[in-house]
């Protein structure tokens, strides 16, 4: 792990332009990092998805996971990821489960649910 | 690692899963959160980055980018399934005060925060309680004791933070997967109590 975590990146920038198509990037209200995404049954990929929307493709088509962890795997931006994600949401093409509540008040139930399993898997 | 199906499989959160919860692991530069992150994960801790600042505001000013250089942040996180409905993930994010964007992403549907403090450094942790504050996440201190045990006494760090009462202060060994879940288990209790 190195110390120096920020550098410059432009050319990452142009990069995720191209990917993007320069649309501005989705706002974490839509799919958020522990959101979890897959591709909805009987779906096919849209002719002509660019490379990235291709490999998130064949990522989900393997099962679910969250929005962060896609972003991972495939070394995409997570905001980057996230606008192609929701590009295939909108389009009915994936499933989306667990989408947390939007308020960022968090609910009293999901809490006791977390410490429970802590619990008894560490207790 | 091999070609296990198994293996292979295991990167994918199960179908059964309905809910999942996100925390927050917080603290200044080198204070051992990625190597808690780490020690309570399931899967290989996973590495993305985001862009800081103006993301937005340089894509549509394409033609300004030879000039216009931002910042890129590691994020690091891991997961942890907790039952057959239920699973944790676990957010690495720095403390540093200029990557509010990414505060604000991280701290929107985060439970909580485990803000990690090196005793010897406790002066490093102030920036980091105000931006937990200001996005109202509630918060337990986890000391990472770098092998010091002990030696900082809990009045004392409480005292130099200026602590609620309530607040808690647990010790841990950020390597030790056991200490690291008694910490992450101090914090949940506190948030259950906060919730009430
Ligand atoms: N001796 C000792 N070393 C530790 C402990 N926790 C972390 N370290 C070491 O401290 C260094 C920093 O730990 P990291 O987990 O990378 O810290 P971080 O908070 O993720 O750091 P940044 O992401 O760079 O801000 C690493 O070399 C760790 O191995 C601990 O409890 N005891
Ligand atoms: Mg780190």
């Amino acid at each position: 792990m190195t110390a120096g975590e920020e550098e410059p990146v432009a050319g990452d920038f142009v990069r995720a332009y191209v990917i993007t198509g320069g649309r501005r990037l989705p706002s974490s209200d839509e799919l958020s990092l522990h959101t979890l995404v897959t591709v909805g049954p009987d779906k096919e990929l849209p002719l002509g998805a660019s490379p990235e929307v291709r490999a998130i493709w064949d990522l989900l088509s393997g099962g679910y996971l969250a929005v962060a962890e896609v972003a991972a795997h495939l070394e995409l931006p997570v905001g980057v990821a996230r606008l192609l994600l929701t590009d295939l949401f909108e389009q009915g093409l994936l499933l989306r489960r667990a989408a947390p509540p939007r308020a960022q008040s968090v609910d009293r139930g999901i809490i006791e649910r977390v410490l429970h399993g802590l619990e008894s898997l560490y207790g | 690692m091999d070609s296990n199906p198994s293996t292979a499989e295991s990167i994918y959160v199960s179908d059964a899963v309905t809910t999942t919860a996100k925390i927050l692991v917080v603290g200044h530069f080198a204070v051992g959160k990625t190597t808690l992150i780490g020690s309570l994960s399931e899967i290989r801790p996973l590495r993305t980055e985001e862009k800081m600042t103006q993301a937005s505001a340089l894509v549509d000013d394409l033609q300004g980018v030879p000039d216009k250089v931002t910042t890129t942040v590691a994020l690091d996180f891991g997961r942890l399934t907790l039952s057959d409905e239920l699973v944790l993930y676990l957010f690495g994010t720095p403390g540093q005060q200029r990557f509010m964007q990414l505060w604000e992403d991280m701290a929107r549907g985060a439970l909580g925060a485990l803000l990690l403090v090196d005793p010897s450094r406790l002066a490093e942790t102030f920036p980091v309680i105000d931006l937990v504050e200001r996005y109202g996440l509630e918060y337990a201190i986890a000391v990472n004791t770098f092998d010091t045990t002990h030696a900082y006494e809990e009045a004392e760090i409480r005292e130099a933070l200026d602590l609620l009462p309530d607040t808690p202060v647990v010790y841990c060994d950020a390597r030790d997967r056991a200490s690291s879940a008694q910490a992450l288990i101090s914090l949940v209790r506190h948030l259950l109590a906060r919730a009430a």
